[in-house]
């Protein structure tokens, strides 16, 4: 058991990989946040009259809502006024091309290991890079456009089709949804833009980025994903973080609007800066993600690897209003330390015949908790709905917490609805089989852990696959106890 | 190859191995057989470096090199395989992955450059003809809902993939019927060259009839007490173990 602690400690002060900062000049907002703040934001991003109105409508919904302490985590209060909430690297002018990037910030995302420079990239993802508050560069645009996929920042698509972002921003989840939302509803900087006509299968990953790099800064980015009509897109999110000794805020959004016989894919690694292992830092990661299966026979599938932030607050959810949608949600969340997550996913079933599957592995070792919360909800309408629901958790050590809060809600009597959950510890001798293969421990519980998450690795497109399965390794490598 | 003497070693304060003294070189079988409680598994479990059992006395050593000094896991890569009585369930590990890991480990450990895909694949495929295994188990994720058979089967694959300089088997005919037991002793017995050893841990005399030994050890009480050949399984098998509980220890 001491032996065990030891290798705890030894591997859980690993420095996070990430955790260094660019020196990029940025242009900043002043600290804290009033409609000004609001009409600052919208100002430099040069926006159209209606969506400074939207804005604005959100900054005062947020003003008489509360933050949520519904969620299983606990964290000293926020101060909303001591945040920056606009940061850009500065640039001379808009980039028209990538050569006129900034090679500073090439260089920041090529030592992430995201190539932006279209000609190296062998591996056929379309990258939309963001940095603080803003979108940097977005590679591939023209070979998708050729298809007619628009894949662009969130500002561009303010500029270049604010008809399709009129219609849908907001369709999904309302500025008002809840606090989080409110707010980057109101202070959202930038973020990624993406619509698949009908009837075309995007050729290729669409991908996003986020790099937090400022310090004091809080990042409200908001994705829009629209897929018409019998398309198909696979889309990817990874984030990091530089090491910062103070708690930064980063409050996202992300719509998915599927239209009939509609596929959407969304897979997110998220690394964001964990803290230190005394608990010092670390990004709080309220997020809200929604995906609305609005015509029939549409399917949207969440896959996630939570291994990052201080606190993660975060319920990818399927809204199946089509007849025969189907939504699934895969999740493997790991906490370490004093992480915390309170996470999962919410299904609500309207059409009918509606489909939904949830697999949610959670892994808490360290002094971390971690619980699963997810909503099933089959309405009166949703005749046969079917759901099932399997909540697995895997604890490390006997000091981190694990919990699941199932929330049934059925209207319907034809529904059947399944859910199975498991509690589980690395078994000693599951350890020793494998280290008299000879496979030391830190090997062993890399692939027992993966062998855990294997059905939701499996989710994963392929390079994403493999760096999360190096993610698991390194975040969880020796917490045995 | 392997050199035990005097050794004492227990569980949570209580001793069960009594002064043990073996000596096995290269190219013999060894079993080791007595009554239940007798301290066969622990001896076992000794050698492969179980944590929660503690050596007080005595010492072993394993190709020269102080062998209770290992991790398990060096243990296992200086040459030493344990086939579990019990093999343990990795569920999501398929077979070829754990060899995979392990293989490479151990390499790594030798300074060797790990496999590639091609050169495990075609290792694989040599050592599943050897012991007769089928790749769709080795495809599943390792010992979930394999039946007892295979589960030892499994184990002797492990064990020809691996190439250990020592083998222990650990009760393997445990659980086992007839046919599975064929199988297994017979991929034991192709793997059995002039440079490594086996010791054979059981209860019945069985097993013996299909992997041969050289010697034959009695253990009673956490001591020796009786070593012969092949002959001395023979004449435990008809007698039971009972008149050995009055001799005198060997050691």
């Amino acid at each position: 058991m001491a032996k065990d602690n030891q290798i705890l400690e030894e591997i859980t002060s690993r420095e996070y990989e990430h955790g260094w900062t660019a020196n990029l000049e940025a242009d900043s907002a002043p600290k804290g946040l009033n409609e000004d703040i609001v009409r600052f934001i919208s100002r430099k991003k040069q926006e159209p009259d209606w969506l400074l109105e939207w804005r604005l409508k959100a900054y005062r919904a947020w003003l008489t809502m509360k933050e949520p302490r519904w969620p299983n985590v606990t964290y000293p209060a926020i101060d909303y006024q001591d945040i920056i909430y606009y940061s850009a690297p500065k640039q001379k002018a808009a980039p028209g091309s990538l050569e006129e990037v900034d090679p500073e910030l090439l260089k920041t995302f090529e030592k992430l290991g995201i190539s932006l420079t279209e000609q190296k990239r062998l591996t056929g993802i379309a990258v939309d890079a963001v940095l603080d508050s803003v979108s940097v560069a977005t590679t591939f645009k023209e070979k998708l456009g050729e298809l007619g996929i628009i894949f662009c920042s969130f500002s561009e698509a303010v500029k270049e089709h604010p008809e399709l972002v009129k219609k849908y921003l907001g369709s999904v989840v309302p500025m008002q949804d809840n606090y989080f939302a409110a707010l980057n509803s109101a202070v959202f900087s930038d973020g990624s833009f993406c619509y698949i006509p009908k009837g075309v299968r995007c050729p290729m990953e669409l991908s996003t980025y986020f790099r937090i790099n400022a310090a004091k800064t809080g990042q409200f980015e908001r994705t829009l994903i629209v897929a018409d009509e019998d398309s198909y897109v696979s889309y990817l999110e990874g984030c990091t973080a530089p090491m910062r000794d103070e708690h930064q805020l980063h409050a996202a959004v992300v719509e998915i609007y599927a239209m009939k016989s509609a596929h959407v894919k969304y897979s997110t690694v998220q690394n964001w800066y964990p803290g230190s292992k005394e608990g010092v830092g670390g990004i709080y990661n309220f997020v809200t993600k929604r995906g609305l299966c609005a015509g029939d026979h549409s399917k949207i599938s969440w896959t996630q690897v939570e291994t990052g932030s201080a606190i993660t607050w975060k319920y990818p959810s399927c809204v199946l209003k089509g007849d025969y949608s189907s939504g699934e949600f895969y999740s493997v969340a790991v906490t370490n330390n004093h992480q915390q997550a309170d996470t999962g996913t919410k299904m609500i079933h309207i059409g009918k015949n509606t489909r939904s599957r949830i697999v949610s592995k959670g892994i808490s070792a360290g002094l971390s908790q971690n619980s699963y919360r997810g909503q099933v909800h089959v309405l009166k309408r949703a005749i046969n709905a079917r759901n099932f629901s399997q909540c697995d958790s895997l604890l490390m050590g006997d000091r981190c917490g694990a919990h699941t809060f199932p929330y049934i809600d059925v209207e319907n009597s034809t529904a059947r609805v399944e859910h199975e959950a498991t509690t589980s510890k690395i078994g000693e001798d599951q350890i020793f089989y494998c280290r008299q293969r000879g496979i030391d421990e830190e090997a062993a519980v890399a692939l027992i852990v993966n062998g855990y998450a294997k059905e939701v690795l499996n989710q994963l497109p392929m390079e994403f696959a493999v760096e999360a399965q190096k993610l698991l390794a390194l975040t969880l490598e020796g917490s045995v106890g | 190859m392997l050199h035990i003497h005097n050794l004492r070693a227990g569980i949570e304060g209580k001793e069960i191995l009594k002064g043990i003294n073996l000596d096995v070189k290269p190219g013999e079988v060894h079993a080791i057989m007595g009554p239940n409680g007798s301290g066969k598994s622990t001896l076992a479990s000794v050698l492969s470096g179980r944590e929660e059992y503690q050596v007080t006395e005595g010492e072993v050593t394993f190709m020269g090199k102080n062998l209770l000094e290992m991790e398990p896991e060096d243990r296992a890569r200086e040459g030493i395989f344990l086939a579990f009585q019990y093999p343990v369930e990795i569920p999501g590990v398929s077979t070829v992955n754990f060899m995979k890991t392990a293989i490479n480990q151990i390499r790594t450990y030798r300074g060797e450059e790990p496999l590639d895909a091609v050169a495990f694949l075609k290792l694989m495929k040599e050592k599943m003809k050897l012991v007769e295994i089928d790749q769709s188990l080795l495809n599943r994720a390792l010992n979930e809902g394999f039946s007892g058979g295979e589960k030892k089967r499994n184990e002797i694959f492990q064990m020809a993939m691996l190439e250990p300089r020592l083998s222990i088997l650990d009760e393997t005919d445990s659980g086992l019927d007839i046919d599975a037991l064929r199988i297994v002793a017979n991929g034991v017995n192709k793997l059995r060259n002039p440079s490594n050893a086996t010791i054979v841990v059981t209860h019945y005399q069985r097993l013996l009839n299909y992997i041969v030994p050289d010697y034959v050890h009695v253990l009673f009480n956490g001591r020796i007490v009786k070593s012969g050949d092949k002959e001395l399984a023979l004449e435990l098998e008809k007698k039971g173990y009972d008149w050995i509980k009055n001799e005198p220890a060997t050691a």
